[in-house]
């Protein structure tokens, strides 16, 4: 039908367009703005720093990032002048009639370079964040160990490739204040900024979200930064402003994975039982801290992996760098984390001649146990049961004795890998009691019930899920429900759209809004014990008559048992966990050095499946994104600047490339999620890489420590440690 | 000042269409913005992602790529040409019964290169089917459940094919 409307698809009356002039330069100080006297700018709205009613500054967790660069840059692409005028064309043009002259300040771009501390970027030690994770005596294990096993693993930026580019469209008047429209995940996140950028009163502020083209976390955080400017622009204007980035301008200027590098330090004794680790992460923040802290902690709590160690220490810093600030993307500092470990366990097991699965499995974290933050597993866990399942669904062992005997034989070297984790559902430790979640449903006067709450779809299937739980629990089929337009004026703040916690949370406000619904209406509006649709209505009816709106909001309520200490960094790091195995059988071809997966296993337990055609779904985009991930997907940099901004040249898996996806769900429903839901979004894309990488590893007898994995990569090491001739067979 | 551009004739999902643009003016903004049809998306610009995939004389284009003088006279089918009045098209109701779609912004023009492969090859092999594909860009899906549609919307079709058949007999 292609009815569907995007932002760029809509047009307001008078609206005009807007654009962004950038920095050219990595760091410096701006010494002057030119505007070139050949351009009748009176025909523009024109919009610098100064321009700006209230604060500087993009809301978010330590609100060091402005909105625009005010006498100084910080990272290549920093927003400097906004333009806006009739035709999109001529605004476009206008972009290179303003001239900025720089004074150049000393750069850092990487880990290493921040590290050393030699130029200070930010605050007094280019450290953005850091956390200190300890459990037990790690100095005292050392000794006792029969095996220590060391490693070092890097991972790079990852661009989310929403098809969608970044876009918004804003209004400002006197009376109404500031209305956006735009491609966003979480509207209260906009909101927040909108009303500190422009000093205006909640009431004077209004976010809708329109049909967002794909996400992936890449518009978590990046819409309050576009949603200002384009506000600022209909302010100065006095119109209607859209501002839609093309390709190169969203991929060279908005947000990308967080980059990093983990150490591993690992004690084992004879058996392989894990007696201590020690983990060192550093992550790759970029100019700003914008959301570093909360995807180092993320990372920082999934780095152990779904391991029981008696001994765990790890130390986590996210280094400021002069880059475009990395930001959200599905997995939040998990995936990072998980290659790190779970390519280290295959590390382990060469190191001490052991079957990788059997180390996991003899380490794995079962009920009873408590992970490195002291938290107790009380809810069932049935890793055994997974790695069972992928074991036997993928014919593992049988698949892996044929390669180890053809391979000697052939050109192309296959092998099988495997990968265990657990994504934690929800905000980490003391988040989900921070944002208070209120969501619920009302029955319209013209007899629709609705969802309210500020939870958004953009292609995950939030709207199908929610409105089925809302459905079941007021006994009403789904037809009966739709939802509530995702408009701040109309919808509760349910929180943001992430960290996986949309059914799990948030459905679960939905289904106790619900049933406390049907319970008002019993006792206040003669509902019977069971009733038909049309009861239920009339009911609705009844009820609005005698006492007014017929609406039910529920506030989040933590789970029982479920504290978290911010200062010690202890106790229940998350709500819940989901959990799988992955396996990946690949192919290296030895004379192109390429990567080919050939297949890939995921089995996992996410709570009870609320939709098994979405959560399919979701598992194999997941894995998709892992896969690219792992194998194709490199920001090249160039002076702090991405040289690859174009999709001709990031690479993402087409329909050629996805190999067959086999999904298994084992259910466990959970008791404090929506309907026993827990999160599924994020945890398929966990487990790709360090499974790909494994099986490398298996197929050519080389371990590999970095994603991507390209066949230059391959090439450099595989060339050179002859290794090929000399195919393992384990 | 319209008038002084050239005119520029062409038939957009049978209906013919006269409108002055400037001969470079990419045929995706054309569609968009002179003749409104918004399903046709634009995703990178260049050709690579195949979300303004249309079909153009019977050949799937990008039309990111084309400059509108070059669809001069030619036939153009976009996304809101599949649906027949109220009906959806099977391959459009395949992708919402089997998960093809998740946030949709790929969507049309895969559904336009999907038209196109099974115009084409009626019975494509899963090989083909990913071939077809493999100039349209999906991020949500892991194409998976694109394929299960397309192979869905074929047996709908062969199915169709057989009942009208028997019909005729």
């Amino acid at each position: 039908m292609g009815r569907a409307r995007y932002v760029d698809d809509i047009e307001r009356e008078g609206m005009w367009h807007g654009a962004t002039v950038r920095s050219n330069i990595p760091r410096g100080l701006v010494r002057s703005i030119e505007f070139d006297p050949r351009i009748n700018w009176g025909e523009f709205a024109v919009v610098t720093a100064a321009d700006i009613p209230g604060k500087n500054h993009i809301q978010l967790i330590f609100s060091d990032q402005p909105c625009l660069a005010d006498g100084s840059v910080n990272h290549c692409e920093e927003a400097i002048v906004l333009l806006a005028h009739p035709s999109r064309q001529r605004v476009r043009e206008a972009l290179d009639a303003v001239h900025i002259e720089y004074e150049p300040l000393p750069t850092v771009f990487t880990i290493e370079e921040s590290e050393r501390g030699d130029v200070i970027v930010w605050g007094t030690d280019n450290v953005l964040k850091s956390f200190l994770l300890e459990k037990g005596e790690v100095d005292q294990a050392w000794d006792k160990a029969v095996h220590v096993v060391e490693g070092e693993y890097r991972t790079g930026a990852q661009e989310h490739l929403y098809i969608e580019n970044n876009g918004m469209i804003a209004e400002y008047s006197q009376s109404e204040g500031v209305t956006v429209w735009g491609s966003l995940q979480c509207p209260y996140y906009v909101h927040k900024s909108l009303v500190a950028v422009f000093g205006l009163p909640e009431d004077k502020v209004r976010v809708i979200q329109t049909e967002t083209g794909g996400a992936f976390g890449g518009k978590e955080d990046f819409p309050s930064i576009l949603a200002s400017h384009a506000a600022l622009l209909a302010m100065k204007s006095g119109r209607p402003v859209k501002m839609v980035y093309d390709r190169l301008e969203d991929l060279a200027a908005t947000p990308k994975r967080h980059p990093s590098r983990i150490r591993h330090r690992t004690a084992v004794d004879a058996a392989g039982k894990l007696l201590a680790m020690d983990i060192e992460i550093a992550t790759d923040g970029g100019a700003y801290s914008t959301l570093s802290s909360t995807v180092l902690s993320r990372a920082t709590l999934h780095s152990p992996g779904p391991y029981v160690c008696p001994n765990v220490r790890v130390r986590s810093r996210a280094f400021a760098t002069n880059t475009v600030p990395y930001g959200a993307f599905r997995g939040f500092g998990a995936p990072q984390a998980i290659f790190a470990v779970e390519r280290h366990m295959d590390e382990i097991a060469a190191a001490i001649a052991m079957d990788p699965v059997e180390l996991r499995r003899i380490n794995f974290l079962r009920d009873g146990d408590t992970t490195a933050t002291e938290q107790v597993m009380r809810e069932p866990v049935i890793l055994d049961k997974l790695l069972d399942r992928a074991l036997e669904e993928s014919d593992y062992y049988a698949k892996k004795a044929r390669f180890a005997r053809e391979n000697s034989a052939s050109a192309i070297k296959r092998g099988m890998g495997i990968a265990a984790f657990f994504h934690g559902s929800g905000f980490t430790g003391s988040g989900e009691r921070y944002l208070n979640s209120l969501a619920g449903v009302d029955v319209t006067s013209e007899g629709k019930a609705r969802v309210l709450v500020s939870s958004t779809e953009f292609g995950q299937g939030t709207n199908t899920v929610l409105t089925q739980i809302a459905a079941e629990a007021l006994g009403l089929e789904t037809t009966d429900l739709v939802m509530a337009p995702p408009d701040t004026r109309i919808v509760p703040n349910s929180g943001p759209t992430v960290a996986s916690r949309t059914a799990m949370v948030v459905g679960r406000l939905i289904q106790r809004a619900s049933t406390q619904l049907v319970d008002t209406l019993r006792d206040a509006a003669e509902l019977s014990e069971v009733f038909t649709r049309d009861e239920f209505f009339a009911a609705c009816e009844r009820y609005r008559a005698l006492h007014g709106e017929v609406v039910s909001l529920c506030r989040y309520e933590p789970p029982p048992n479920i504290f978290w200490d911010d200062q010690k960094y202890r106790g229940e790091a998350y709500p819940a966990y989901a959990w799988s195995v992955h396996v990946a059988q690949v192919a290296v071809d030895t004379v192109t050095y390429s990567a080919e997966v050939e297949e890939f296993w995921a089995v996992q337990e996410v709570g009870r499946v609320l939709n098994p055609v979405l959560a399919g779904g979701q598992v194999e985009g997941g894995v998709a994104q892992g896969i690219g991930y792992a194998l194709y997907e490199k920001v090249l940099w160039q002076n702090g600047r991405m040289a690859n901004n174009q999709m001709t040249n990031y690479i993402m898996p087409t329909a050629e490339d996805v190999p067959p996806i086999h999904v298994y769900f084992e259910e466990i429903p959970f008791d404090h999620g929506g309907f026993g839901a827990k999160g599924v979004g994020e945890l398929p894309h966990d487990g790709p890489a360090p499974a790909i990488l494994n099986a490398i590893m298996n197929a050519t007898g080389v371990g590999f420590y970095s994603i991507p994995l390209m066949p230059e990569d391959m090439l450099a090491k595989l060339a050179a440690s002859h290794a090929i001739e000399e195919s393992v067979s384990v | 000042m319209s008038t002084l551009l050239p005119a520029i004739e062409f038939r957009v999902n049978g209906a013919s269409q006269l409108i002055h643009v400037s001969p470079m003016k990419r045929l995706l903004d054309v569609l968009r913005e002179d003749l409104q049809l918004t399903g046709t998306k634009e995703g990178c610009g260049e050709g690579e992602c195949g979300s303004c995939s249309v079909r153009m004389d019977g050949e799937l284009v990008n039309s990111c790529m084309v400059p509108v003088v070059q669809a001069q006279g030619a036939c153009i089918e976009t996304v809101e040409g599949l649906a027949c009045d109220a009906e959806l098209h099977p391959l459009q109701k395949a992708f919402l019964d089997f998960g093809g779609a998740q946030c949709g912004i790929c969507t049309p023009g895969m559904l336009m290169a999907a038209t196109q492969l099974l115009a084409q090859n009626p019975h494509p092999s899963l090989a083909e089917i990913r071939e077809g594909l493999a100039g349209n860009l999906c991020r949500c899906t892991g194409f998976i459940r694109i394929f299960d549609s397309v192979i869905e919307a074929m047996a709908a079709n062969t199915n169709h094919a057989t009942r009208q058949g028997g019909d005729a007999r």
